[in-house]
C-alpha cells in the first residue's frame, strides 16, 4: 500500500498536497508540554526520587550480598543492630534496632568476665549482648501470611497455586509479624551455612565461636535443620536479647554489626523460597527481600526497572539533631527530629550508558548525578585555588556540588617475592623509593581523573582513623615540606637512589642495557593505552624500561595467586572505617601467593606483622595512634607499594534534593533524603517545552526538495509521451 | 516440501552441536570454573572453600569434556559439556549462573526487542526501497547524483554517532520525546520513536543503494521494456513490475534476518534503555556467566537456521518456478 501510495503523492495535484502539509504543520504546532517526560503515568502526589542502575544486581540476600550496587537496594530493605550517624564525623556507630550500644564482656578462658582494660593476652572471650527494640514489625510479605487459624498460608503450595504464579506480586495475602532476637541469631547461622556461600563466612569462621562446627554439622543435615541446630556462640537469651561471643577481642566486631550480613533474617523466609518451583519463577530471597527497614521492594525486574515504596510497617525513626558544626549551616538540620522517611517512592531506572542519563539529568528526570568524564567539563571549573566549583550554567539550573575524598586508595604494588623488586635488601628498596619518587601521581589526577583525587601519603586514606594532615601525614621518602604544602622531591633524589642501588642512569649492571621492569595490567582496551604510555614515561624517568603485560583479569587473578607478577596497580576500598582494614593489606600472614589472602604484594616484615597485632585489637586511644604512625614509618621506609592517591568523589544534586550528606559507611542514606517535589515539577516544566519550529523548518525544506522532484517527474513523463507522439508521426501508414 | 523441510531439521542438529562444541571451547579456554566462582562470589575475602562450593552446587566441579573417573558413558556424560548441553536441545535453558530463571528472563527480554526491531525492519525497509526506486526513477539527472552522495554520506557516519546525534538534537534541544526508557503497551510507541527513526535514517544510505542496483539489474531486462512498450507509466513500471520480480533477492536479506529479530540490539538497547535480549549476552560474557552465553548462542544458532529455512521456502511463494526437493 505504502508503495503504491508513493506513486499516488507523485501523481497528486500540488494545491492537494499543499492543503495536506498545512493540516500536518497545524496539527503538530499544538502546544504539547513535557513530551519528553520519560515517566509515563507518573504519579507527582507523593514524595518520589528518581535514581538509576547500571548494572543488574546479582543478589540482595544479606547473607550474600557484598557489592555496593546491591547494598543501594538492600540498605534500605534490611536493618542490622547498629548504623552510622548520618551527620557527625568522624564516623560514629549508634544503635539502628538496638536499645543501646551492644554490652561487651570480656571473659578469660574459664568463662570468668573480666574488667573492661583487660590485657588483650587475657582475654579468651568476647560476649555481645544485644538489645532489640520491641514492637519492631517486617515488611508485609506473603511468607508470613496465616490464615485465621494461625497456619502459614503459603509454605505448602500446589502446583495449582505455583502455575497462577508469575511474581510475588500475585500472592494475594501477605502477613507481617514481630522481629525478635531468634531472627538475628538465624541469620547468623545463614551466614555459617555452606548452601548459601556467604563472603564472610570465612573472615567470621575464626572469629564466632562455634562458628565452623555449625556449618560441619549443617553439611550434614537437611537444611530445614538450620533454625534447630544450634551455633555455640550465638543464642537468644530471650525474646528481644540475643548474644555472640567471639574468640579473643575484635574490637572491629562492632563495624561489622552494621553491615547487612547481620541483619534479621525470618525463618519462614528461607521455608517459603524453598518450596519448588518458585525459584524456576525468579521468585527468590535473592530477589524479593523480607526487612524491617524503611522501605519493601515491590518491583524487582532487574532488567528494566525496581521500585522501593515506603515500608507501611516501618518501626519509625527520627532525623538527627545534631551533626558537624558545619551542618546547620548547610541547611542539613533543618528537618532536625521530624520522621523518616521523607521519600514515599523511590524508582531506580536501569541505565547502561553515561551520556543519556546525564543529558535525562539536566531535564530534570534524574535527581542526583555523578559526574563522567564526558561531561567534567561542562559542569565544573576550577577556581584560582584550585578549588572545584560548578560552571555558571549548572549554578543557573540551581544545581549543588558535593565532593569528599573517598575511603579507598588506589595503589601501585610491587611482588616482594620478585627478585628485582622485591625482597629486604637495601637495593630492592632504593630501587622501589626511587619508582616512588620518579611517577607523578599529582600528574596522573591531573590528566586522568580531571583532578578527582588527592596524593596518598601512606596507607590510610582521610577519615580513617590514624590519617594524619599536614607535614605530621607526610611521607617524608617521596615528598618534602615546602610552604605549608607537599612538594614530590625532585628527579635528582630519585636518580640518586637508583645510583645507591646499582642502577646508574638506569643501567643494569648484569646486562648493561637499561633495567627493564614488567607491569601487569587488566588495561587491555585503546582508550588505556594513554595511562600505560603515561607509566612507561614515568619510569622512562629514571632510564628503567617499563614491559606492559596486558591480560584479562582472570589472568590477572591467577598471576596474583601465583606470585608471578612484578609490579601492578591496584585498589581497596573500606568495609569500615578503622585502621585494621587497610594495615591488614601488608600483613605478612595475609600473602596472596603464600596464604591466599589480600596481601597482594606478598609483603611480609616481621616488625610490621608485630606492630599491627599489637594495634589491631587495640581500643582507639594514644597508643593505638603511636601505633599507627610506626606502621606507616615502616611501609613509607619500605615501600611496598607507591601509594597512589585517594579518589574524590563528586556528586551533582539538583536543587530540590534535599538533605544529602557524603557518607561513605552508611547504606541506609536513603531515609533522610528530602525531595521537593513542587520545585522539581516547576523546573521539569520549564525545562522541558518542546520545540516545535526546527521540525517546521525542516518540513519546508523537504517539501522544497520534493516540489522540483515532483516537477521534473512530471515534465519527464509528458516529454516521453510528446517523443512517442513524434515518432507515431514518423512512421509511414 | 515437507521432506525438504525434515531434512534441512536433520541438518540443522550437528550444526547446533558444532556451534554448542564451539562456544564450550572457547569460553573456557578464556575462562574456567575458578574464574566464574570468583567473578559471582565477588573479590573480596573469597577462600578457596567457598569456590570448591560453588562449583559443586552449580555443577562445575566436573571434568571439562572428558571423564576418566568414570565407567563406560558417563565418562561422557559426568562431564559439564553434557550435563550442560542435554537441557538446550530440549529448549529447557535451566537456570543462570548468578541464579535466575533464563527462560523467564528470555520471555520477557525478547518483547521489547521485538518492538524496537521489527518496525525499524518495516520502516527501513519501506523507507529504503521507496528512495531506491526514486533513484532509479530520475536515473541519469542531478536528483540521483545527489541521493547517492547523500547515501554514501550516511553510510560513512557511524552508527553511535546517529544515536548520540538524535538524543542531543531531537531528545534534548527539541524536547520531542524522552531521550531513553521504556514502558509497556501501546506508551512504549512514546519511547519507540526516536530509536526506530534512527535506526531507519541510519541504514538508508547502504540500504537504498543495495536496492538501487537490485532494481537498475531488472530495469535492463526485457519484460520491462514490454511494459513500457505497453504504454504503462514509469512509476506504474517500477513499482508494480520491477519492485515484484526484485523479491527474491530482497527477501534473501530480508527473511534470514526475521527470526534474528528477537536477540536485539545491543548498542540501540544499551542507549536507549530498552530492556531487550541485546545486551544479555554481552553482560553474561563480562560476567562469566556460561549458562547464559551458551543458551544465548545456541538460540541465535537455531533461530538463523530457521531463518534460512524460512527464505527457503518463501522463494516457492514469490517465484513459481521455484520448487524445493
Amino acid at each position: 500500500m505504502t508503495l503504491l501510495g508513493m506513486s499516488s503523492i507523485l501523481s497528486m495535484p500540488i494545491k492537494t498536497l499543499s492543503v495536506l502539509v498545512c493540516l500536518v504543520v497545524l496539527l503538530t504546532a499544538c502546544d504539547l508540554t513535557s513530551l519528553n517526560n520519560p515517566y509515563v503515568g507518573e504519579n507527582t502526589a507523593g514524595s518520589v526520587l528518581y535514581s538509576s542502575f547500571s548494572e543488574r544486581p546479582k543478589h540482595l540476600d544479606p547473607a550474600v550480598s557484598y557489592n555496593s550496587n546491591e547494598y543501594t537496594f538492600i540498605g534500605q530493605i534490611y536493618e542490622p543492630p547498629l548504623q552510622y550517624h548520618y551527620l557527625k564525623r568522624p564516623y560514629e556507630l549508634i544503635p539502628l534496632t538496638t536499645t543501646k550500644m551492644p554490652t561487651v564482656v570480656y571473659r578469660d578462658k574459664a568463662g570468668k568476665p573480666l574488667p573492661e582494660n583487660a590485657a588483650i593476652q587475657d582475654i579468651a572471650f568476647t560476649d555481645y549482648i544485644l538489645d532489640i527494640k520491641p514492637s519492631i514489625q517486617f515488611q508485609p510479605h506473603p511468607a508470613l501470611a496465616k490464615d485465621n487459624n494461625g497456619i502459614y498460608l503459603y509454605h505448602h503450595l500446589s502446583l495449582k497455586q505455583l502455575e497462577d504464579l508469575s511474581s510475588i506480586g500475585d500472592f494475594k495475602a501477605t502477613g507481617s509479624r514481630e522481629l525478635t532476637a531468634e531472627d538475628y541469631v538465624y541469620q547468623i547461622k545463614r551466614l555459617a551455612n555452606p548452601k548459601i556461600q556467604s563472603p564472610i563466612a570465612g573472615v567470621m569462621q575464626p572469629y564466632i565461636v562455634g562458628f565452623e562446627d555449625f556449618a560441619k554439622q549443617l553439611s550434614a543435615a537437611p537444611q530445614t535443620d538450620l533454625k534447630t541446630i544450634s551455633m555455640q556462640g550465638v543464642k537468644a537469651l530471650n525474646r528481644y536479647q540475643y548474644q555472640i561471643t567471639i574468640n579473643g577481642k575484635y574490637p572491629q566486631f562492632r563495624f561489622w554489626l552494621a553491615m547487612q550480613f547481620f541483619a534479621p533474617m525470618p525463618w519462614e523466609a528461607d521455608v517459603f523460597y524453598a518450596q519448588p518451583g518458585l525459584k524456576a519463577k525468579n521468585i527468590s530471597l535473592d530477589w524479593f527481600p523480607i526487612g524491617t527497614g524503611p522501605y519493601q521492594l515491590t518491583e524487582n525486574n532487574p532488567n528494566r526497572q525496581m521500585v522501593l515504596l515506603k515500608n507501611p510497617l516501618f518501626h519509625g525513626e527520627r532525623y538527627p539533631d545534631s551533626g558537624e558544626a558545619k551542618d546547620k549551616a548547610l541547611g542539613l538540620l533543618h528537618d532536625a527530629g521530624k520522621p523518616l522517611p521523607f521519600i514515599d517512592k523511590v524508582v531506580y531506572i536501569l541505565e547502561k550508558e553515561t551520556i543519556p542519563y546525564w543529558n535525562k539529568f539536566l531535564q530534570g528526570y534524574y535527581d542526583a548525578s555523578g559526574i563522567a568524564s564526558d561531561s567534567f567539563d561542562q559542569a565544573i571549573q576550577f577556581a584560582g585555588n584550585g578549588q572545584a566549583q560548578l560552571t555558571p550554567a549548572m549554578q543557573a539550573q540551581g544545581m549543588r556540588l558535593q565532593t569528599e575524598v573517598q575511603t579507598s586508595s588506589f595503589y601501585m604494588g610491587f611482588n616482594m617475592l620478585d627478585n628485582v623488586v622485591g625482597g629486604d635488601s637495601e637495593r630492592a628498596r632504593k630501587l622501589r623509593q626511587a619508582i616512588a619518587i620518579a611517577i607523578d601521581y599529582e600528574e596522573y589526577i591531573s590528566i586522568f581523573t580531571n583532578g578527582r583525587g588527592v596524593a596518598a601519603q601512606g596507607l590510610l586514606p582521610p577519615g580513617i582513623y590514624g590519617n594524619q594532615e599536614g607535614q605530621a601525614g607526610m611521607n617524608p621518602y617521596v615528598y618534602d615540606w615546602v610552604n605549608t604544602a607537599y612538594q614530590r622531591k625532585s628527579l635528582t633524589v630519585a636518580k640518586q637512589l637508583m645510583t645507591e642501588a646499582g642502577y646508574t642512569n638506569g643501567i643494569d649492571p648484569a646486562t648493561g642495557q637499561s633495567l627493564i621492569l614488567y607491569f601487569d595490567s587488566t588495561s587491555v582496551s585503546t582508550e588505556d593505552r594513554p595511562m600505560l604510555n603515561w607509566y612507561r614515561k614515568q619510569f622512562e624517568k629514571l632510564g628503567i624500561k617499563l614491559v606492559v603485560r596486558a591480560t584479562d583479569y582472570n589472568r590477572f587473578q591467577q598471576k596474583m595467586r601465583d606470585g608471578n607478577a612484578q609490579i601492578f596497580v591496584w585498589g581497596w576500598n573500606a568495609d569500615y572505617p578503622d585502621p585494621e582494614n587497610f594495615f591488614f593489606l601488608l600483613y605478612g600472614p595475609n600473602g596472596k601467593a603464600k596464604h591466599g589472602g589480600e596481601n597482594a604484594g606478598n609483603y611480609h616484615n616481621p616488625q610490621f606483622d608485630k606492630l599491627f597485632e599489637q594495634m589491631r585489637n587495640m581500643d582507639n586511644g594514644e597508643n593505638r595512634m603511636q601505633l599507627i604512625q610506626q606502621l606507616q614509618e615502616q611501609i613509607r621506609h619500605d615501600a611496598p607499594w607507591v601509594f597512589g592517591y585517594h579518589p574524590k568523589g563528586f556528586a551533582l544534586f539538583h536543587g530540590w534534593y534535599l538533605n544529602s550528606k557524603a557518607n561513605l559507611m552508611a547504606n541506609n542514606k536513603l531515609k533522610y533524603l528530602r525531595i521537593d517535589s513542587a520545585a522539581r515539577d516547576a523546573k521539569r516544566q520549564a525545562w522541558n517545552r518542546p520545540n516545535f519550529w526546527p521540525l517546521l523548518v525542516g518540513l519546508v525544506l523537504l517539501i522544497i526538495l520534493l516540489v522540483p522532484a515532483i516537477i521534473a517527474y512530471r515534465r519527464r513523463a509528458s516529454a516521453t509521451l510528446q517523443i512517442t507522439q513524434h515518432r507515431q508521426q514518423d512512421i509511414p501508414s | 516440501m515437507i521432506q525438504y523441510i525434515l531434512r534441512r531439521c536433520l541438518y540443522a542438529l550437528p550444526l547446533l552441536m558444532g556451534v554448542n562444541i564451539l562456544t564450550f571451547v572457547l569460553f573456557f579456554i578464556v575462562n574456567s570454573p575458578e574464574d566464574m566462582a570468583r567473578m559471582q562470589l565477588g573479590q573480596k575475602h573469597v577462600t578457596p572453600a567457598a569456590i570448591q562450593n560453588w562449583k559443586q552446587q552449580h555443577g562445575y566441579d566436573l571434568p571439562l569434556l572428558w571423564n576418566d573417573t568414570q565407567d563406560n558413558s558417563k565418562k561422557l556424560t559426568e562431564t559439564i559439556f553434557y550435563q550442560k548441553s542435554v537441557g538446550l536441545f530440549l529448549l529447557d535453558f535451566g537456570v543462570s549462573d548468578s541464579g535466575r530463571d533464563m527462560s523467564t528472563d528470555i520471555k520477557q527480554r525478547m518483547w521489547p526487542s521485538l518492538a524496537l526491531a521489527l518496525p525499524s525492519l518495516i520502516l527501513g525497509l519501506t523507507v529504503n526501497i521507496c528512495v531506491a526506486l526514486m533513484m532509479v526513477l530520475f536515473r541519469n539527472t542531478y536528483l540521483e547524483l545527489g541521493s547517492m552522495v547523500l547515501c554514501v554520506m550516511l553510510m560513512s557516519i557511524s552508527s553511535l554517532f546517529y544515536i548520540i546525534g538524535g538524543q542531543f538534537y531531537i531528545g534534548k534541544v527539541l524536547k520531542l520525546v524522552p531521550i531513553s526508557g521504556y514502558t509497556d503497551g501501546f506508551e512504549a510507541l512514546k519511547f519507540m520513536v526516536l530509536p526506530v527513526i534512527i535506526g531507519v535514517v541510519s541504514g538508508i544510505g547502504s540500504g537504498a543503494r543495495w536496492y538501487r542496483t537490485l532494481f537498475l539489474e531488472e530495469t535492463e531486462k526485457d519484460y520491462v521494456r514490454t511494459a513500457r512498450a505497453k504504454g504503462l507509466s514509469e512509476t506504474q513500471v517500477l513499482f508494480k513490475h520491477v519492485l515484484k520480480n526484485a523479491m527474491i533477492p530482497i527477501l534473501t536479506g530480508v527473511v534470514v534476518v526475521l527470526p534474528l529479530l528477537f536477540m536485539g540490539s545491543l548498542i540501540m538497547e544499551s542507549f536507549f534503555s530498552i530492556p531487550g535480549l541485546g545486551s544479555y549476552t554481552i553482560d553474561a560474557i563480562n560476567s562469566q556467566d556460561f549458562a547464559i552465553v551458551r543458551a544465548m548462542v545456541f538460540l541465535g544458532s537455531l533461530l538463523y537456521i530457521i531463518g534460512l529455512l524460512l527464505t527457503d521456502i518463501s522463494y516457492t511463494l514469490v517465484d513459481p518456478r521455484v520448487t524445493l526437493s
